[in-house]
């Protein structure tokens, strides 16, 4: 075992965790912990763009991206938070395009921006153009660029390390971080690195789906490293499914592909969106052309032998302009599907794709303990966290944005944190946990099987509480999921190796997957209403009376050892925009 | 990822998803595993598998269904993160990328690590020299003077100038397809070209003279033999011996 010693821990090499790192590394002795290597984020996969009301195109402003985020979430957004991100937005976006970024350019030479889903001009008038992008390639470019300037602002990064455990210290009835435990994965070895203040940006936790756009890498480790520990998770029945994913394997399409013009239609060919949604049609909030697709396959107009999907029509757009615009997504089909976009429509279905959800913070990146209380040097950024500025629903074009946004405040505060503050004492055996955890996983001598649990996961999930709930299907869930605890108890792995036993992780990542699926059933089964991505049949209509609230789930565990989860409830903040009817 | 389903029997097929039964096909991995034999060895795995499904859904069958000591780096697993990176049947790949269909399955299809780094375990290598190259040839933007309060300008023939470039994925599978590179690990190899060039291009940068310098050195660009490899393997279809070519060209005329 080895202790370092770093006045700022990062964990996670993505968007937010490098954002967040170039700032940290500038003002204090910065370590970035992650398990891939850097530039094999999820991030590289977001295609479409970054909203920013530049207005380089057309007349907007931030009032109306502010507007437009809270209602795309449903109003469960926290509305200082979703006017901090459109208001730093235009920095974000020029930051970025300083650091290097090769943005789609207009024939003036500025940065060109297109439409995107929920984003409009006035408070809902029309579609507007917000988005900037590079291709459909924008979060590839996001990555490398954040990247590069991590190697040129000379940040240290520890590849390949797997953190396991976040080390909580009580001082003066404070409950405080103290660093983080890790796996190196080329060794086996465990190492602590304390930490005055530790940024968690490990990104979300899509795995625990089957048809999903999500990396096999996105286990949610951060959310589960906070909350066995005792920290809160916040809204995780929130959970976004794109409309486009390729049909069956959830490769992600980007909206961008219906922001240059691409229409869905069903097996008569039918623009059905128009019934939807009459003013943004194809261009919905997600949620919303989710359930529509859903609502098409169900009563019957669905594509195929077997009715499972639709069309993504890009066929009236010219050639040049879908080499031009979305090279990468028509090479998919083409790749997976052996389709040519330039003549057949693309078979496409709702794939799971973003959570909302995750570990509390205020507007600084502060995680919180419980809805008011900060844990001193904890912080947290990018989809591992909710803010809330994705509310019930997150916009296209917002996660990258977040991303920057947040992981920049976050890198910055917990840096200044850092500095002003000194290290707090590591805890006996502080390495205790982790140990545990991987010896028990490499001795193991059960019956079950790591692969086949994650595969019954995942069925589970998508059959149950995927786009449409109710009672039945959550609890069968509940119920499955119980059971999948209950038998991971007897897993055991092959690999008995120290070197690079990727088993071994695998098998620790399926022990996160299942405590979040269950943080995720329980919030679902209590929010007894619909909103966003949260749609229960048994209560279709949203319930702001009821339910205008944020859920925070903790952990407890009995003096018996045994575990549960407790609900409470946070207020929304609120401050200009009024709870609406969300129309589209 | 992707779950087969075979369609039903009497269902007309769909594009794409022609009638495809399983088939058995042999994937005979290369195994290395110092903790257990300082020899690497051939192991063969029968799977049954649709062959429309990637050769990453293979190697996941065997890890998870057979032999969980099988060990390879993956993640996103559409060919945008850039780990898997292999040689399959004795061409650079990305197994998240390759279908079985497309690698004649009635033979056996062999899979190895990517050639020139050194082997840590099965199809792991170290990629620590890879990453040191493409840090030497300053991969970031480098300005001087004042900068402005909004965006930079560049007109869109500027900015296309280098956008074949900015697809790379750091996957290395041209870098260890280049023979110069397997003879020599000091070369810097095609992906830190590939990636100087994208910086020497941008019409915003200040910098190109010294990236030029540093590729002028004995390990640059004129290592280069033109043979293509680098531009066969890459899995972005960046014409990288092209990028390679031009690097060389502004280093004669010292135009770029």
């Amino acid at each position: 075992m080895k202790i370092h010693k770093y006045d700022t821990v990062i964990v996670g090499a993505g968007g937010a965790g490098m954002r967040a790192a170039i700032e940290a590394t500038k003002r204090s002795r910065t370590a970035v912990l992650t398990k891939l290597y850097p530039t094999r984020s999820h991030t590289g996969a977001a295609q479409g763009g970054m909203a920013a009301a530049l207005a380089n195109v057309e007349e907007d402003n931030w009032e109306w991206h502010t507007f437009d985020t809270i209602k795309g979430g449903d109003y469960l957004v926290d509305q200082d938070a979703a006017e901090i991100l459109a208001k730093e937005a235009i920095d974000a976006v020029l930051d970025l395009e300083k650091m290097g970024l090769p943005f789609g350019r207009t024939p003036k030479g500025e940065i060109d921006q297109r439409r995107f889903g929920g984003h409009s001009r006035n408070h809902g008038e029309a579609p507007v153009r917000r988005a900037c992008y590079s291709g459909d390639r924008t979060g590839h470019m996001i990555l490398q660029t954040l990247y590069q300037n991590c190697i040129k602002e000379g940040v240290e990064f520890f590849n390949e390390f797997y953190v396991l455990d976040q080390l909580l210290v009580e001082v003066d009835g404070v409950k405080k971080s103290a660093g983080v435990v890790a796996y190196e994965l080329a060794t086996g070895e465990i190492h602590i690195f304390q930490a005055k203040a530790v940024v968690y940006a490990s990104g979300g936790t899509g795995k625990f789906f089957k048809v999903t756009s999500n990396a096999h890498t996105l286990t949610g480790d951060g959310q589960a490293a906070c909350y066995r520990r005792g920290l809160p998770l916040e809204d995780m029945e929130f959970f976004q499914f794109h409309p486009t994913g390729i049909w069956r394997m959830g490769i992600l399409l980007t909206e961008g592909a219906r922001g240059e013009g691409g229409i869905l239609r069903n097996k008569d060919g039918e623009r059905f969106m128009e019934k939807y949604a009459p003013v943004m049609k194809d261009l919905a909030s997600r949620d919303v052309v989710s359930r529509s697709i859903y609502t098409e396959i169900r009563e019957g107009r669905g594509c195929g032998p077997e009715g499972d999907h639709v069309y993504l029509d890009l066929t009236h757009l010219p050639p040049e302009q879908l080499d031009a615009k979305l090279p990468d997504i028509t090479e998919f089909a083409r790749t997976y599907l052996g389709i040519e976009p330039y003549t057949d429509p693309i078979p496409i279905q709702p794939t799971a794709h973003y959570a909302m959800g995750g570990i509390p913070t205020n507007v600084e990146g502060e995680v919180l303990a419980d809805n008011t209380t900060v844990v001193p040097g904890l912080y947290a950024a990018g989809e591992v966290a909710c803010v809330s500025v994705h509310g019930a629903n997150r916009l296209g074009t917002n996660s990258l944005l977040d991303i920057n946004v947040f992981g920049k405040r976050a890198g910055v505060a917990a840096a200044e944190y850092s500095a002003k503050n000194d290290f707090v004492e590591l805890p006996e055996n502080a390495e205790e946990l982790v140990v545990s955890q991987v010896e028990r996983l490499r001795d193991a001598s059960g019956n079950e099987r790591v692969a086949e649990l994650r595969k019954e996961l995942q069925e589970t999930m998508d059959a149950n509480v995927m786009v449409f709930r109710t009672e039945q299907t959550i609890k069968t869930a509940v119920e499955k999921i119980a059971e999948l605890r209950e038998r991971y108890l007897n897993v055991s792995i092959q690999d008995k190796g120290r070197r690079f036993n990727t088993d071994l992780l695998e098998a620790i990542e399926l022990g996160n997957l299942l405590d979040l699926a269950e943080v995720m059933a329980q919030s679902a089964l209590a929010r007894k209403e619909s909103r966003g991505g949260h749609y229960r049949e048994d209560f279709p209509n949203r319930d702001d009376v009821n339910f205008m609230r944020h859920t925070m789930a903790y952990r407890e565990v009995g003096d018996d050892g045994t575990e549960s989860i407790r609900l409470d409830y946070k207020p929304v903040v609120q401050t200009r925009y009024q709870p609406m009817e969300r129309k589209y | 990822m992707a779950t087969p389903t075979l369609d039903k029997e009497d269902a007309k097929p769909e594009a794409g998803f022609a009638d495809s039964p399983y088939i058995t096909v042999t994937f005979r991995i290369r195994r290395f595993n110092p903790e257990v034999s300082a020899d690497a060895t051939w192991e063969d795995f029968q799977v049954e598998i649709d062959p429309k499904e990637r050769v990453l859904d293979a190697l996941h069958k065997i890890k998870w269904d057979m032999d969980g000591s099988l060990t390879f780096r993956r993640s996103c697993a559409h060919g945008i993160c850039g780990s898997d990176a292999m040689r399959i049947n004795g061409r650079n790949r990305l197994a998240c990328k390759t279908l079985i269909k497309d690698i004649n399955p009635s033979k056996p299809i062999s899979v190895e690590p990517i050639k020139g780094l050194t082997v840590l375990k099965d199809l792991v290598v170290d990629m620590d020299p890879f990453f040191q190259a493409y840090r030497d040839v300053m991969p970031f933007l480098v300005t001087t003077g004042n900068e402005p309060t909004r965006e930079r300008l560049q007109s869109p023939e500027d900015r296309e100038r280098f956008d074949d470039t900015t697809k790379c994925i750091l996957c290395a599978a041209c870098t260890s397809s280049c023979p110069v590179f397997w003879n020599d690990g000091q070369y810097f190899g095609p992906a830190a070209i590939v990636n100087a060039h994208r910086f020497i291009f941008d019409s915003r940068d200040e910098a190109g003279e010294q990236r030029l310098e540093i590729l002028n050195d004995k390990d640059g660009v004129w290592r280069c033999r033109t043979t293509f490899n680098c531009t066969d393997a890459c899995p972005r279809g960046i014409e990288v011996t092209k990028a390679i070519q031009e690097v060389k060209r502004a280093l004669i005329t010292r135009r770029f």
